[in-house]
């Protein structure tokens, strides 16, 4: 149940793609015969990811190797062609450290960046943004949800905002995107990160859709493919892969969605309910269909991630323990978790393939996996204490 | 990433619980870092001979209590204080490099019960 990792490819992909490294391996570039069926290929994916998020035409959808790239991208890109306009940038504290660690790159070049705090579900503080706003302001990044908490942010009106003062808003689309319909026309969105593995594609591809008439310079310089602003001959299997997923998600989205929220609804509950001090992390409604996100007192995560493999179940936590830095994760304590509150977080995030026997199986599971760690731990509660 | 004896101490770990009349008692870590360990002893004719441990931390954080605990058990307080990190993880076919400093942080608490022993004895002559 640790499917924001990694996901299977989808079969239906595999089948889709597989022609594109065995029988078509021209480049679309080319203006003889080989080229043809790839550019066509090429084009009919992009019409399928354009169709997807409603974009208002398939050449608004740049392909890259995937959401870090096109995070890169959009802010970097967008902060060196608008550097007339101003050097002032927001960003919400949550983001993934592909946003962050850009935005952190450009305030050693001269850049101000502003983060903006989210209140305890993790929900961007909408008045803070209006008030870090300025006439300076070239780009606002925010993501549509987390995968971390689940949380949803309020799109639409964060654009109102952001186009008020005429910045940019750009929107990691990646935890988000084939779990909830993303409208960029509707919800005012200048620029999306979307990737095809988290939507149960191939690794290695992604988009950025960009909106018409956007302002925004290259990363990687070349022979001009993708209208000049991605160099590079394309991925073209793993394109035609993302384009099918892009079909799949605009067909099966809502009834898996469904399937997975009730899924979601009975693990929170299952586990809330059976385990004393166990708390959700993030929002209770404006939630990702996939995830859920707990926490649980005076235990750390990593304990529990090894206790639940050896009952054969895989999942995640946000504790330091689990990573490479010693910091338990930003998003975390950005929703004002202290440290150990979060290094008691677990995260299970399900995938189409999870049932509900498999979710009671670790609402059987959990409370013994709690109560034996507790009965090890020095800061547990006498009361708690068998 | 862990070795076979680190899972196995962590499944099953020894002398686990506290000592409600230790005689030395020492704490290290902080929960703020996600590691925190106290270790309970009790010595006769100057040996160690109760230990026990509680733990809040990883896996690592865990077994490693668990295998300074047994390392020191019977052990004369001499013996004890030479007891390192270096030692118990070696005896546990090592730690991945992340855990070596954060987790491994047992044979500090085993030092600190055994220096507050000391401190007792001596507040107790005076």
């Amino acid at each position: 149940m640790d499917h924001t990792a990694g996901k299977p490819i989808d079969p239906r992909v595999i089948k889709a793609m597989l022609p594109y490294m065995k029988s078509f391996y021209g480049n679309p570039a080319s203006l003889h015969s080989f080229g043809q069926e790839p550019r066509k290929a090429l084009e009919e994916a992009r019409a399928k990811i354009a169709e997807l998020i409603n974009a208002e035409k398939k050449e608004s959808i740049i392909f890259t190797s995937g959401a870090t790239e096109s995070n890169n991208m959009a802010i970097k890109g967008i902060a060196y062609r608008n550097r007339d306009r101003g050097t002032h940038l927001i960003a919400s504290s949550i983001e993934h450290m592909s946003v962050i660690n850009p935005c952190k790159f450009l305030k050693t070049r001269g850049f101000e960046v502003a983060f903006l705090p989210v209140d305890k579900y993790g929900s961007v503080n909408l008045e803070s943004l209006e008030k870090e706003l300025t006439e300076k302001t070239v780009l606002v990044s925010i993501m549509y949800a987390n995968g971390e908490i689940g949380t949803i942010q309020l799109i639409k009106e964060i654009s109102q905002i952001v186009h008020r003062k005429s910045a940019y808003l750009h929107v990691d689309g990646t935890a988000a995107n084939g779990q909830v319909p993303i409208d960029v026309k509707k919800e005012g969105i200048d620029l999306l990160t979307l990737s095809s593995n988290d939507v149960y594609g191939p690794k290695g591809i992604g988009a950025l859709y960009i909106k018409e008439g956007t302002r925004i310079e290259p990363l990687i310089h070349g022979g001009g493919q993708e209208r000049g602003l991605r160099s590079g001959t394309e991925n073209l299997h793993s394109i035609v892969g993302f384009g099918k997923v892009a079909e799949l998600a605009k067909i099966g989205m809502q009834t898996e969605s469904e399937q997975l929220i009730r899924l979601r609804d009975r693990l929170i509950k299952g586990l809330l309910d059976s385990i004393p001090y166990s708390f959700l992390n993030g929002h209770p409604t404006k939630r990702l269909p996939d995830n859920v996100a707990v926490r649980f007192s005076f235990i750390e995560g990593e304990s529990m991630l090894l206790s639940l493999d050896m009952k054969g179940v895989a999942a995640s936590s946000g504790s330091a323990c689990t990573t490479k830095t010693l910091e338990p994760s930003h998003v975390l304590l950005a929703t004002g978790l202290k440290h150990e509150e979060a290094h008691g977080s677990l995260l299970f995030t399900l995938g189409k393939q999870n049932t509900k026997e498999e979710v009671d199986y670790v609402i059987s599971i959990m409370p013994d996996i709690v109560k034996r760690l507790r009965a090890i731990s020095p800061l547990t509660p006498k009361d708690l204490k068998e | 990433m862990y070795s076979e004896k680190v899972m196995e101490h962590f499944k099953n770990p020894r002398n686990m619980g506290e000592i409600p009349d230790a005689d030395g008692i020492g704490t290290v870590g902080n929960p703020v870092c996600g590691d925190l360990m106290t270790i309970y002893i009790k010595v006769k004719d100057n040996r160690l001979e109760d230990i026990k441990f509680k733990t809040f931390g990883c896996g690592a954080a865990i077994a490693t209590s668990s295998r300074t605990t047994e390392l020191a058990k019977g052990k004369t307080l001499e013996e004890a204080m030479k007891i390192t990190r270096a030692n118990v993880a070696d005896s546990l076919g090592g730690l991945p490099p992340i855990k070596m400093h954060c987790s491994n942080l047992a044979a500090d608490a085993l030092h600190a019960a055994i220096e507050d022993y000391y401190k007792k004895q001596k507040e107790a002559k005076k």
